[in-house]
């Protein structure tokens, strides 16, 4: 499954980026923004380090048996902060379709695709 | 696909000869129809996989190859190390060993279906599913690394399973050679709570009936019966699995320039054999192995008590254990020569025939069971490995139906409920937490399971045994 995030900036791309990712497995708009996760990345490049940021969502939801549905995220350099809000997953009120079981080097771009616009993808396995 | 790309072998079998990088030529088995409808990716990946170093033979690909990550799904490659061969994370995929193992009952059709709603709500109560849901069981540090090094062996010994299980699953339920240590505090901290846990996406646990029976002695052997309940589940090494696969896969990328690799496709990530990485990530993967085999032996035990309440004579001996994501070291006939080569299976199963060193004596005349899981509405197949399997593929025949459609196509296509409704009408019954999860698995979304395991036996990668309806579906 593609998911693929636009923004005027790599942080704004990468926070729809990670939407698109939870909304593969439940709908966002029934997600509480209860708790904040803390993140933190750094990586080489920033086509890895979009691989490493999605990871890390997907190692805290499973961890924490948590879903997120909002991000608030800086980029400087090829380092990465964010906070990401969420709640405890639930079965019943969530009803989550699929299991994110990692974001893969498939289609995996950050690019500047005209002045102030940027997109970030990958495939994720689902 | 279009065939003239290729070179006709046999009507089930087009070549690829080596062009570009291409070190050994690419095989794909499939009906003229099978292969016009595989996407153009599966040419490109399968030739990818022929360009990797040590690789032996040829690039496979089985009947129900589809786009995957770097190999595609339904890819098989040997490599050898003495000829700087690779181990690949890309190879084995995220979900290590999933697999599918087949439990047989002494229940009739009519015994099933005169409880079959509540022996559906029962196992749905029971058996850990979906996203988020958790086991019973919570693994301390030293319980983890037992479980790692002794996988369904390990699930045994703590009292969910039986001994005489062990028999029935591939290398007798626990892989050799597991470094608990090669696995990240990460992989481990995501599997504390996940023992026993189906997971979700295609994962499921049918109980089914044997509708039709091909070949009567070899149904025998495995103890399938006409009109009889099995019960099978589909499930891999959770989070554990996932985890090892997400680290090695961006650690072998990045590194393969420093192992002088060129890969052509950064999801083909591997590292040689022969290396700190390749061993380490076969440590990994091993314990992944295990881990996996140990919870789908847990997932049995759960199935048990569940069929313990509701019938008298419900016992569930195991009939056979297969994994499909894995690279295993096995010997094969190569040029007329014993070789000791790791065999990559991707979306494959080992498919050993009748003879084969390991096998369990009850498949020692008729080759080991293939377990293929067909979409919840058209049913399932056992096949059995085939003597000339061993020249086909390295013993090596398909996993399934194979995806024909996206999960975004299928939930445009189709609604859960009325997926869930058909499927009602036509006696099964479906349990999930997600009616999406229900329309992104309809069964319209899958290629036609029965031209795909035709196609294997025409191939001779397996033979037809038992066609398996489904009467109960739990989804993850």
């Amino acid at each position: 499954m593609g998911v693929r995030g636009f923004g005027a900036t790599p942080a704004e791309a990468f926070a729809q980026t990670a939407l698109a990712m939870c909304a593969a497995i439940v709908d966002p708009a029934g997600v509480r923004l209860e708790q904040a996760i803390d993140i933190e990345q750094q990586a080489q490049s920033l086509d890895l380090l979009l691989l490493d940021w999605l990871n890390a969502l997907v190692y805290e939801m499973a961890a924490r048996r948590m879903i997120f549905a909002a991000f608030d995220v800086s980029i400087v350099g090829e380092r990465l902060r964010a906070r990401a809000f969420g709640e405890k997953i639930s079965r019943d009120r969530h009803a989550p379709a699929v299991e994110v079981k990692g974001a893969t080097f498939t289609e995996l771009a950050v690019c500047e695709d005209r002045p102030g616009l940027w997109r970030a993808q990958c495939v994720i396995d689902v | 696909m279009d065939s003239s790309r290729f070179q006709k072998l046999s009507d089930n079998a087009w070549q690829i000869k080596p062009f570009g990088a291409m070190r050994v030529p690419a095989i794909i088995y499939a009906s003229e129809s099978l292969l016009a409808e595989m996407d153009d990716k599966v040419f490109e990946q399968v030739t990818n996989v022929a360009m990797l170093p040590g690789i032996v033979q040829a690039s496979y690909a089985m009947p129900d190859a589809h786009w995957g990550y770097g190999f595609p799904i339904g890819g098989v490659a040997a490599f050898d190390p003495a000829a700087g061969g690779v181990v690949s994370a890309g190879g084995v995929g995220f979900d290590v060993s999933c697999g599918v193992r087949t439990h047989l009952t002494s229940l009739t059709r009519e015994e099933v279906v005169s409880v079959q709603e509540e022996l559906a709500d029962a196992l749905y109560a029971h058996v850990p599913v979906g996203v988020g849901s958790e086991g019973a069981i919570t693994l301390d540090e030293p319980d983890m690394i037992a479980m790692l090094n002794g996988g369904a062996k390990w699930a045994v010994e703590q009292g969910f399973g039986l001994a005489e299980d062990l028999d029935r699953i591939e290398e007798h339920g626990c892989v050799e050679g597991a470094d608990p240590a090669a696995v990240s505090d990460h992989a481990k901290g995501r599997q504390r709570r996940e023992m026993g846990t189906l997971g979700s996406g295609n994962h499921y646990l049918e109980v089914q009936t044997v509708e039709r029976i091909f070949d009567h002695a070899t149904a025998a052997a495995f103890g399938l019966e006409r009109d009889k309940c099995v019960v099978t589940i589909h499930c891999g090494s959770r989070g554990l699995g996932h985890q090892i696969g997400t680290e090695f896969l961006r650690e072998m990328a990045v590194s393969a320039a420093e192992h002088g690799i060129v890969l052509p496709d950064r999801e083909l990530a591997c590292a040689p054999i022969n290396s700190e990485l390749g061993r380490r990530y076969l440590g990994a993967m091993r314990a992944a192995i295990n881990c996996a085999l140990a919870n789908r032996e847990i997932i049995g035990h759960l199935t048990r008590q569940v069929f313990a309440r509701f019938f008298i004579n419900g016992e569930l001996p195991l009939m056979f254990d297969v994994s499909h994501n894995t690279c295993k070291l096995e010997t094969h006939e190569v040029d007329d020569q014993a070789r000791k080569l790791f065999v990559h299976r991707k979306g494959a199963t080992r498919a050993f025939g009748p003879g084969a060193p390991g096998l369990p004596a009850a498949f020692a005349r008729h080759g080991q069971p293939v377990l293929i899981g067909g979409s919840m509405g058209a049913g399932s197949y056992v096949l059995a490995g085939t003597t000339e399997s061993e020249a086909r593929a390295f013993s090596s025949a398909c996993h399934g139906a194979g995806r024909r459609m996206s999960r975004h196509e299928a939930t445009r296509a189709w609604g859960g409920r009325q997926v869930v409704d058909d499927l009602r009408a036509r006696g099964i019954i479906i349990r999930s937490p997600s009616m999406r999860g229900v329309a992104e698995e309809a069964p319209g979304a899958y290629k036609d399971v029965e031209a795909v395991v035709d196609c294997a036996e025409a191939a001779g990668l397996a033979k037809k045994v038992a066609f398996l309806a489904p009467l109960i579906c739990i989804k993850g």
